[in-house]
């Protein structure tokens, strides 16, 4: 009995192994679709009959699961066909390359609404009034020729021709006439503006295709819009922009903390001493970093180096001529081993310290 | 007027340290009594406590200065240090630049120093390095930027310019008006 019951287990526990271990060969009635570049795989075969998926159950579940491990297996195999590459040197993961995306995702957001017509726009269909096309060029008598219909030099637009504003009719005859003129172009003009932007405003309030700056450049940005995308790009990071470089001319902005409301600073009269303990600080953290130019130093300490040895050299000549005994009873200090070897140096070195001499005799 | 922030501390010593090196230290932390920085008006003043407590109580339009004006701060945040700070350097200065005495008065007058007017400089004077300017009666006229190591000093011809003047006791008369 014991061991009936051994073998049943045993026999369980292999065939769980099995089925871990399954074989990465999946069979299909028709070939699925595949679109690696958005991981997407598309499996046209009939589902399974819809008998065994009626009910809730653990059975349905585990049917289920089985197929969508079969096309994810499917799925896998495929990329893992695709060429790879080890990123980052040879102990680095191996990457793919996806393919461009062919499925056409369907859109996230509702579509732009057309802008709601205009006063006049509404009121031209209503009226039926249809544009008409106007030609550039306008005959003018006075000067008899084809002149444009505004700007430069316009047809009837010369201010030297206006000399004259006849009071009508009805009017004052103490009113100036020229000022009225301007004053009602400039109505006009104020009028037309307020037009636009109420149409604009109307628009706007209709929630209609206002689009937000798109984030890639588009070549008809100016150069605030760019300046603005940037910064929006910038702090579109999981640490808000905080450790990403720099491009090459943008200012270094230090992130305020305080996210562009008002600083605040430490109180004037505040704890002196925690104050002076931290500029104390401050300043040992400065000190630590700072390196010394140990190259100009270096530089400097050979010029030194060469410039005493040239003096000796320029001393050890005169000297020289006076005999060894000479030299030796004038420097007392120093041993016959040392100036044996400077002397050496020196013959060795003759054009460089008779022209460093020279150089420091004139300076 | 209102305390450095951090940024705008760092920006001072490291202006002062150009000049006095480490011993911003003894600026900071003086034995006979607690002195501080604060900022007034894009200006960095440098006062006792006493000061600090007296000058705290005056509206800040009416306030023009508050102790010792080092230098100021300009439109783009650089520290500009004027000569009003010489008092504090002087003493403290590492390296140093004696002006002969025909060529002090061309120095107070703003003119950079040549090696004609040189009269000694301290050994070790890296190119670039800050330098406070001495007359040969160990007077301080002012402070500069050393355009020549000590090294290349001895070699250059004698019109060439070996300390960019930035700031000398003259302009206390010339630029009356806007000194604080």
């Amino acid at each position: 009995m014991a061991a009936v019951r051994v073998e049943a287990v045993l026999a369980a526990a292999e065939e769980q192994e099995a089925e871990k271990r399954r074989s990465i060969t999946v069979e299909k009635e028709l070939e699925l679709e595949f679109d690696l570049g958005n991981l997407l795989a598309l499996d046209r075969n009939p589902p399974p009959a819809a008998a065994a998926l009626r009910g809730a159950g653990p059975r349905r579940e585990a049917l289920l699961r089985a197929l969508a491990r079969d096309n994810t297996q499917l799925l896998v195999s495929r990329l893992w066909e695709l060429p790879a590459e080890r990123a980052g040197g040879a102990g680095g993961p191996l990457v793919a390359r996806l393919p461009e995306p062919t499925f056409r995702l369907p859109r996230e957001k509702p579509p732009p609404r057309p802008r709601p017509p205009t006063r006049w726009e509404q009121f031209a269909r209503l009226k039926g009034i249809r544009r008409r096309k106007k030609t550039s060029l306008v005959w003018d008598e006075q000067a008899k020729e084809w002149r444009r219909r505004w700007g430069y030099r316009r047809a009837g637009g010369d201010p030297a021709r206006a000399w004259l504003a006849e009071v009508p009719a009805g009017a004052d005859p103490e009113e100036d006439q020229f000022a009225r003129l301007r004053r009602e172009k400039r109505e006009r003009v104020a009028r037309n503006e307020l037009n636009r932007l109420r149409n604009l405003a109307r628009a706007h309030r209709a929630g209609s295709a206002v689009p937000a700056a798109p984030l890639h450049p588009t070549g008809h940005q100016d150069r605030e819009e760019l300046r603005r995308v940037a910064r929006v790009a910038r702090v579109s990071t999981a640490s808000l922009g905080r450790f990403q470089p720099r491009l090459p001319k943008e200012p270094a902005e230090p992130p305020s903390r305080s996210g562009g409301r008002k600083r605040r600073f430490e109180p004037l009269l505040g704890n002196l001493a925690a104050e002076r303990s931290r500029q104390l600080e401050l300043l040992r953290d400065m000190g630590s970093k700072k390196p010394v130019l140990d190259i100009t130093r270096a530089v400097n300490k050979q010029m030194r180096q060469e410039e005493a040895e040239a003096a000796a050299a320029h001393k050890g000549k005169k000297q020289s001529q006076r005999g060894k005994r000479g030299r030796r009873q004038q420097r007392p200090g120093r041993s016959g081993k040392k100036s044996g070897a400077r002397r050496q140096q020196q013959q060795q070195k003759p054009a460089g310290g008779g022209t460093g001499g020279g150089r420091r005799k004139k300076a | 007027m209102r305390p450095l922030t951090e940024a705008e501390t760092r920006a001072v010593f490291e202006k002062l340290g150009k000049y006095i090196g480490e011993n911003i230290q003894l600026l900071v932390d003086r034995p006979d009594g607690t002195y501080c920085f604060r900022l007034h008006r894009d200006r960095v003043y440098y006062l006792s406590e006493k000061l600090l407590k007296l000058a705290a109580s005056i509206p800040r339009d009416s306030l023009v200065a508050p102790g010792t004006c080092f230098g100021k701060f300009t439109k783009s945040q650089k520290f500009r240090l004027s000569v009003t700070a010489l008092d504090f350097l002087a003493p403290y200065a590492k390296f140093k630049v004696w002006v002969k005495p025909g060529s002090e008065q061309s120095f107070l007058y703003g003119n950079h120093v040549l090696k004609s007017g040189l009269g000694r400089i301290t050994e070790n004077t890296a190119q670039y390095q800050g330098v406070v300017v001495y007359s040969m009666a160990d007077v301080p006229l002012g402070f500069g930027v050393a355009a020549k190591s000590t090294q290349e000093c001895r070699k250059v011809d004698p019109l060439a310019i070996v300390v960019f003047h930035q700031a000398d006791v003259g302009e206390y008369v010339r630029n009356e008006d806007t000194l604080t």
